[in-house]
């Protein structure tokens, strides 16, 4: 009843292709867009932007990219963790090594190399396929750890890898307030969304899909699978790495490369599981659960004023997050954006099923 | 039968022998088709029909002969190149992409068209937007031929097998083929689906004037809609001709009714 | 001279435990068809469970409660995970293990503690030096890295084995194939996949007693399977031989290149130096060590 497209009668493909064809989901998105460039600023508090808002966006944004590749073009990819890395480090050379750079364009920059990085370790894909490409990919996340723990130049020869960034400066103004880095990090992750977006509705975005569903016949109709796929590695890091600076620069301040380790890859790969593969929506929603989920599993105890460990509660997180995962694919391996979609579905019929 | 002109040789294949380890898939074929023409490929199961068309668009590399498509003569190609030269194809088992909906799939039949750079996509911006709608309007034409508007928008995975079916020759009509390969498009149809496909199929043929080699089991749909039939049976060509001289042949009949080799 | 044959040598000896837990992947993957990455768990929970029990009682009986510690396991992960994601994809069952993965890390050391425990099976720590006549200096070897690669090497026989000759293994080969099939000429798939996981569990065990007695049981022990993921990788997720071999060749060339190639670019190399290794083998043998070329069907 409330989720009609009945009635809403498109007169020419221009409109039908729109970004959002159907009315009710055009007000849903502004309503969102109104909540995070309003509402949130003036209420959020700034415990909530550190601890929340802004990791949640620069998360989610590497969701989106990890998203294209995996969900998408159906290249899993176990390495995610280690291409944040390659955007974090890339961006911290860019800004001690040429310091008049504007810190957008280091962030662009990093995005790049980021981009031949992964293109490189893409290249397996194109002779192996599936749950082989999947381990493979780990290569990358060890390739990685090492590199920057061990090759001193790439941290200005600081032992172990730890690095730390002055305080953000763009367009001449200090960037220190969490406010003023949520402002940052919300817009490039808006822009970056509506880009994802674009992409998969576009002629690429197709034959990435048709890759991942039926590779033989993508090459039948014409798809170059090099292309595909690597094109489908190099979008989704440039995503990964412009994420993995915005998370060294606005959320770390300083890091090292445990940082983005492969726990971090895989957070990322279940981020884009529970919110749904093949879904720009579902990456924001697997983002929101993964943050939120050891927030509220710490709260609980504290809440039932039952006292335990530090230990003993890293432990219980890790078994109730285990099970969780199993319960996830038991119940709704195609994620939260299913649900989601079921219920639009429910809205769209009721109260006249059928 | 209306007339159309069947015009030169188009395609021809030489001497084409394809074997999977021990398996001798195809040995020493030979055949050609003319343009415009229907040609049909029949033969019992395992004869090598399908792997005649996987040679010819790419997908398997026989170990001897060659392929010439309007001229062109190669021994071996990828089928993204294949594709690019005219010719588009349907497959035994449905081979749709099951994540998209119908009008995704058809619209990645026209992939090739697409010349928009991966910038204009990211913004959905100047040749990007309007090869979008040019070829949508294209797409929709076909849409209108097969009779598919009501399910346009709906993920081909969902659909029945016959419609599958269709959607998967639309998808290859949208690629705007010289030469369109069909294999098996009316297996497991009833009869008026399969009346409707034959219909499709004929209709392709005369209004485009496509060049169709096509595979099928059905004899009367076959004697129907070729100009000319090749018979294989275990790899070899065992007849080639007419739907009436095909019918003759006596070793064509002792094939089909299992005489020992 | 004796300076190569001694590092081969000990190559050899890491490379029997890589073919061992490599094994575990393998066997578990013919059966149920899932890429196993708890298995480091499961090393991880294994030697904690021995560890901890051998404190309050004789060696052997700890042994055999870990390992009805690992069948317990194997039992529960039949009953919760696998049965209920039967005819799902590959990537999703992948993914569920490292569900499994998570929780068995938390509730191991939740039941077992995570300090660092010692397991001291009583051999002696001080390297030997044999055929001293032969070489210059004679071959460094370590008994306890020797005792470990004879463990190894005898159940990675045992396995092979029971794969080829034992009627489960048998039946496990037609699981493997078609899970339909084998389900309708009557091979009950939820005992097969019990049994496997609890083969792999004891393998699991073995080699978590191995390491364990090396490094001490601790967290870092879940992270010492991701080592034989190259092998794998390599000898492909269902062949036992490629498994083996594959196992002596990332063994060998890891510790060539730790020896030979670590110094000259910085050194700890050994955490990716296998995963070049496979991939560049891949690059140019896609099919694997053993795999037959196959051609997509259309
Ligand atoms: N990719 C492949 N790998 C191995 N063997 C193959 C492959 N493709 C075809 N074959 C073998 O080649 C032979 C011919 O198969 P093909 O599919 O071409 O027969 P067909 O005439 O299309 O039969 P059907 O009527 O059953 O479709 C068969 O023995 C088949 O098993
Ligand atoms: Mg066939």
């Amino acid at each position: 009843m409330f989720y009609r497209e009945n009635g809403q009668y498109k007169t020419s493909y221009k409109a039908d292709q729109a970004l959002f064809p159907i009315v009710q989901d055009r007000i849903f998105i502004g309503l969102v867009m109104v909540i995070a460039f309003i509402v949130i600023p003036v209420f959020a508090s700034e415990y909530l932007f550190r601890a929340i808002f802004i990791p949640f966006l620069i998360l989610a944004l590497a969701a989106i990219g990890l998203n294209l590749l995996v969900g998408y073009c159906g290249q899993i990819s176990l390495g995610t963790g280690a291409f944040m890395m390659v955007g974090a480090y890339a961006a911290y050379n860019l800004a001690i090594r040429i310091p008049e750079l504007n810190l957008l364009v280091v962030f662009l920059l990093a995005g790049f190399v980021t981009t031949i990085v992964g293109m490189a370790f893409g290249i397996p894909s194109l002779r192996i396929k599936g749950l082989y490409l999947a381990v493979a990919t780990l290569a990358a996340q060890f390739f990685m750890d090492w590199l920057f723990s061990r090759v001193k130049w790439f941290t200005n020869e600081s032992s172990s890898g730890a690095v730390s960034v002055p305080e953000l400066q763009l367009f001449g103004f200090l960037w220190n307030s969490p406010v003023q880095k949520y402002f940052l990090v919300l817009c490039i992750v808006a822009l970056f969304a509506l880009i994802a977006r674009n992409l998969v509705r576009s002629n690429i975005g197709r034959s990435w899909m048709a890759t991942r569903d039926m590779d033989v016949a993508a090459e039948i109709i014409g798809i170059r699978p090099m292309y595909a796929k690597l094109s489908a590695f190099a979008v989704s890091s440039f995503f990964v790495g412009v994420a993995g600076a915005l998370w060294g620069f606005v959320h770390l301040g300083s890091w090292e490369p445990a940082a983005f380790d492969v726990n971090r890859s895989f957070t990322l790969i279940f981020m884009v599981i529970i919110g749904g593969l093949g879904s720009i929506l579902g990456s924001f929603l697997g983002a929101a659960f993964i943050i939120f989920l050891p927030i509220v599993l710490n709260q609980i105890p504290a809440f039932f004023g039952i006292p335990i460990s530090t230990a003993t509660a890293a432990h219980l997180e890790s078994m109730i997050f285990g099970a969780l995962i199993i319960f996830f694919l038991i119940v709704e391996p195609h994620g939260l954006a299913r649900l989601w979609a079921i219920a639009k579905e429910k809205l769209r019929l009721w109260p006249f099923p059928h | 039968m209306i007339a159309r002109d069947i015009g030169e040789v188009i395609l021809k294949v030489e001497e084409i022998s394809l074997a999977f380890g021990g398996v001798q898939a195809l040995s020493n074929i030979s055949f050609d088709v003319r343009e415009h023409e229907v040609r049909a490929i029949i033969g019992p199961n395992g004869a090598g029909k399908s792997s005649m068309l996987n040679v010819i668009n790419g997908v398997y590399h026989p170990q001897k002969g060659s392929v010439t498509f309007k001229g062109e003569k190669r021994t071996q190609m990828d089928p993204h190149k294949v594709a690019s030269q005219g010719v588009a194809r349907t497959f035994q088992n449905i081979a749709l992409f099951k994540g998209m909906s119908v009008l995704d799939n058809l619209m990645t039949g026209r992939t090739l068209m697409m010349k928009a750079n991966l910038f204009q996509q990211a913004f959905y911006w100047g040749a990007a937007q309007r090869e979008e709608i040019k070829h949508r309007e294209r797409v929709e034409e076909i849409i209108d031929f097969l009779e598919i508007q009501s399910i346009r928008k709906t993920p081909v995975g969902r659909l029945p097998y016959g419609l599958q079916k269709r959607v998967e020759l639309g998808r290859a009509l949208a690629a705007e083929p010289t030469l369109l390969l069909l294999d098996e498009p009316m297996a497991g149809m009833n009869v008026e689906e399969k009346q409707d496909m034959c219909r499709f199929v004929l209709d392709v043929n005369e209004e485009f004037g496509t060049t169709i080699v096509l595979i099928e089991h059905d004899m009367g749909v076959v004697m129907d809609i070729s100009d000319r039939v090749v018979v294989l049976d275990y790899g070899k060509k065992i007849g080639d001709g007419s739907p009436d001289e095909v019918r003759n042949n006596q070793a064509v009949i002792d094939a089909y009714l299992g005489v020992a080799h | 001279m004796g300076a190569l044959i001694e590092v081969v040598l000990g190559g050899l000896m890491a490379g029997l435990l890589y073919s061992l837990v490599a094994l575990g992947f393998v066997l578990i993957f013919k059966a149920s068809g899932v890429f196993n990455f708890a298995q480091g768990a499961m090393v991880l929970l294994a030697a904690l469970a021995f560890a901890r029990f051998s404190e309050v009682m004789p060696m052997p009986l700890a042994f055999i409660l870990a390992a009805l510690v690992m069948v317990l396991v194997a039992f529960m992960i039949e009953k919760l995970v696998l049965r209920h994601l039967v005819n799902q994809e590959g990537i999703i069952l992948f993914l569920a293990t490292f569900g499994i993965t998570y929780f068995i890390e938390g509730a191991g050391q939740l039941i077992f503690g995570s300090d660092i425990y010692r397991i001291d099976l009583g051999l002696p720590k001080e390297p030997k030096i044999i055929l001293e006549s032969t070489f210059d200096g004679g071959i460094l070897i370590s008994i306890e890295d020797l005792v470990a690669a004879a463990v190894a090497g005898l159940l990675v026989l045992l396995l092979a084995l029971f794969f080829q000759k034992t009627s489960t293994g048998r039946a496990l080969r037609a699981v493997a194939d078609d899970h339909q099939a084998a389900q309708s000429i009557g091979i009950p798939l939820n005992r097969i996949w019990v049994i496997v996981w609890s083969v792999s569990g004891f393998v699991a065990l073995i080699a978590g007693i191995i390491w364990g007695g090396k490094l001490g049981v601790q967290f870092s022990l879940a992270l010492v399977a991701l080592k034989a993921i190259p092998v794998v990788i390599l000898g492909g997720f269902t062949s036992v031989p490629g498994a083996i071999l594959g196992g002596l060749i990332i063994g060998v060339g890891e510790k060539l290149a730790e020896v030979y190639l670590g110094p000259i670019i910085g050194g700890g190399i050994e955490n990716w130096f296998a995963y070049a290794l496979a991939l560049m083998f891949l690059l140019f043998r896609p099919e694997g060590l053993f795999g037959e070329r196959h051609i997509d069907r259309v």
